[in-house]
């Protein structure tokens, strides 16, 4: 399992340590975890700056043993708080995965309707079937980290590992999506008659959505200072209905609509 | 025969969300032998209900992260189709040619990363990294060419940006689709190699006679919509997929079941390989004799063949797509989208097996109701009637309990499952 010449990895002419990393899914799609192999030029670089020693979707070898444990997907389930619970205890590092696991992502969409009941009936009928409110990993234990996105961005993830494993510390931008658009130099969605929420959403996606001339759903969550307000009412000035603005608000659950 | 086996595995690795296996005979009899699905369930097709029907692929498409180009192009379908839109020659173009590289990019995932290790003693790919590195390089190079390719078509590799009802919100430049035809025609002598590679594995001698489902070809190897199909004579238009599915609740399940003719049947690469032989290109029609992989073959291992086979035809067929697309004239990428009240259903092969959505709108486009069913949801009552086949044909031959729960795992592995994606 271990690479032989990351042994020999240094940072300065320091010895670089190896974390040893854990990977969990709960209530998700698993495409974090899966794009953390879907960079096929830098996973072989990344797999020696760090031990994988837990990865259900990709190896049989499972070992508790681990320093920093990624946490995909939100929690819906007592079992699920049961597992996440110990999981907690062993690391000592948490980190929240992507959006689900941030925010509830699109599955917290369900919280919407008051009734659980009528939930469940939309999809198993008179079937019985156990499920809860959606619940962040913030909800349930405490995160350290959390790195955002619906999918997460893995040059994002591999910054992150990196300076966690060179002990420095973590910047996560606080401006809006916005500024990375603009320096894409993209013409304006608003001005295609797109509705898009990058003026209010958090950085870091390198403007994602935007450069393929798609609007923003918000999915990091909001920007330092986002107004979410005013936005709405420049929104409606640009034409959106109340009801398109709040679809796009409410999609991954980063902004607070009620 | 052995009296006794005990196998129990729970959350099987190398697999997409979580399933246990327990296989149990006592007195030489078989007493259990369950394939159970224990994953949450997320309640998409609740979720999407009072939601503008701009909504329903960008979320759909968040039920899988290995197929979600499969589900944002069947959500777009089933849109379409309520809104009698036809898309034009160059967005179907665009669309199968993402198709495509999605199917090389899972099955190439699944075949070098989640199967290999099983055929070479491993319990990862990692490992192999040290000792077979040359192949993990050739997988990486196949699956990192399928993803830019969707990257650049799609907009993203996984929860595509581009793709939307009436086409895509932008076009690849000419430039970059050329550059990816001689790529291709490359990345065929890797294919070869992986072959070359399996060519020399012992494939479980199992089989149990079986009803394959899959898209029906007219012209074309087929992925999307048209006509379904049954090797048991069954055919029926995409529209009446809720008849050719039959879902059910099982105890022991959080995903629906299905059946159609019979007790189960089959998705997948192998049904569709059964049902369209003959659309095969001429170069993945070879790798398949060379497996003596022919119609109708009932061994589910030999699934893993046929998605080396479609891997091959993808890569061929995506080389002819795009030289048609660089000799045309590009013309805008989308068209206009006018909602009104009706119900869509849009059927299409993900890598493992058809996929449907239908949707119910009202005049405003607003969603009313919501199904998805799912291929690996279709695939559970098989597995199982096939773990039940396997425990006891093994027991007989005696083989220890180490030795079935490897094969009983290699099995289910071999249906590429997608758990999370059947619960949704």
């Amino acid at each position: 399992m271990r690479a032989k010449k990351a042994d020999t990895k240094t940072y300065l002419g320091i010895p670089l340590y190896r974390p040893k990393v854990a990977f969990f899914e709960f209530s998700s799609c698993e495409g974090c975890q899966l794009q953390m192999v879907n960079n096929e030029n830098t996973l072989l670089d990344f797999l020696s700056l760090v031990e994988v020693v837990n990865f259900r979707e990709a190896m049989t070898e499972r070992s508790d043993a681990y320093e920093i444990a990624f946490i995909e997907g939100s929690i819906t389930r007592d079992d699920e708080v049961k597992r996440l619970k110990a999981i907690r205890k062993n690391a000592k590092v948490l980190v929240a995965l992507g959006s689900c696991a941030c925010f509830g992502g699109v599955n917290q969409l369900k919280n919407r309707f008051k009734n659980l009941e009528w939930v469940k009936k939309q999809v198993y009928g008179k079937h019985p079937i156990d499920t809860g409110a959606v619940r962040a990993v913030g909800d349930v234990v405490p995160v350290n980290l959390m790195i955002y996105g619906c999918p997460i961005k893995k040059e994002e993830v591999e910054k992150i590992v990196l300076d966690l494993a060179l002990g420095k510390s973590i910047v996560v931008p606080q401006y809006p999506v916005c500024m990375e658009c603009k320096a894409n130099e993209n013409i304006c969605l608003f001005d295609l008659g797109e509705p898009c929420l990058g003026p209010i959403t958090r950085a870091g996606c390198n403007s994602w959505c935007p450069n393929s001339g798609a609007g923003c759903w918000g999915c990091r969550g909001p920007a330092e200072d986002a107004n979410v307000e005013y936005m709405k009412k420049i929104m409606k000035e640009k034409g959106f209905s109340e009801k398109t603005i709040l679809e796009r608000l409410d999609c991954f659950g980063g902004f607070k609509t009620k | 025969m052995k009296k006794t086996v005990n196998v129990n595995v729970k959350h099987l690795t190398r697999v997409e969300g979580h399933g246990n296996i327990h296989i149990k005979i006592r007195n030489g009899q078989l007493m259990e032998a369950q394939w159970e699905i224990i994953e949450t369930p997320r309640f998409f097709e609740a979720l999407l209900v009072g939601r503008h029907w701009d909504n329903a692929p960008w979320i759909t498409g968040r039920i899988c992260g290995i197929c979600s180009i499969g589900h944002t192009l069947a959500s777009i379908r089933a849109v379409e189709n309520a809104f009698d839109i036809v898309p034009d020659e160059q967005t179907q173009k665009l669309r199968l040619l993402l198709k495509h590289m999605e199917t090389l990019q899972s099955h190439s995932l699944h075949l070098c990363f989640l199967v290999l290790p099983d055929f070479m003693n491993a319990g990862s790919v990692f490992p192999l990294i040290n000792s077979h590195g040359e192949i993990v390089a050739h997988a990486a190079k196949i699956k990192g060419l399928a993803n830019e390719i969707c990257d650049c078509v799609g907009g993203r590799r996984l929860h595509p940006t581009r793709t939307v009802v009436g086409g895509f919100t932008k076009l690849p430049s000419k430039q970059e689709l050329s550059a990816f035809v001689q790529r291709l025609k490359n990345i065929v002598e890797d294919l070869m190699i992986v072959a070359d590679l399996f060519s020399g594995f012992k494939i479980p001698d199992f089989a149990r006679e079986t009803e394959f489902v899959s898209l029906k070809g007219k012209d074309h190897y087929p992925f999307i919509g048209g006509d379904v199909v049954s090797s048991d004579g069954v055919q029926m238009r995409e529209q009446d997929y809720k008849k050719l599915t039959n879902e059910y609740m099982v105890p022991h399940s959080t995903s629906k079941w299905c059946r159609l003719s019979r007790d189960s049947f089959a998705v997948g690469s192998l049904a569709r390989l059964n049902n369209n032989f003959e659309f095969l290109h001429p170069v993945a029609k070879d790798i398949a004799r060379r497996f003596n992989l022919i119609p109708i073959n009932h061994n589910p291992f030999m699934n893993n063949i046929a998605q080396l086979v479609e891997c091959v035809h993808v890569v061929m067929d995506s080389i002819r797509l795009i030289e048609e697309l660089l000799n045309s004239k590009f013309t805008a990428p989308r068209q206009e989208v006018r909602p009104k009240s009706g119900v869509g259903v849009g059927a299409v092969e993900v890598p493992r097996g058809v996929l449907y959505h239908c949707y119910e709108f009202d005049s405003k486009g607003k969603i009313i109701k919501s199904d998805c069913v799912i291929p690996t949801g279709q695939n559970h009552a098989n597995i199982q009637h096939d773990l039940e086949a396997l425990a006891k044909e093994y027991a007989i031959r005696g083989e220890k309990d180490r030795d079935i729960e490897l094969l009983a795992s290699m099995l289910v592995r071999a249906y590429d499952p997608c758990i999370s994606c059947s619960v949704h």
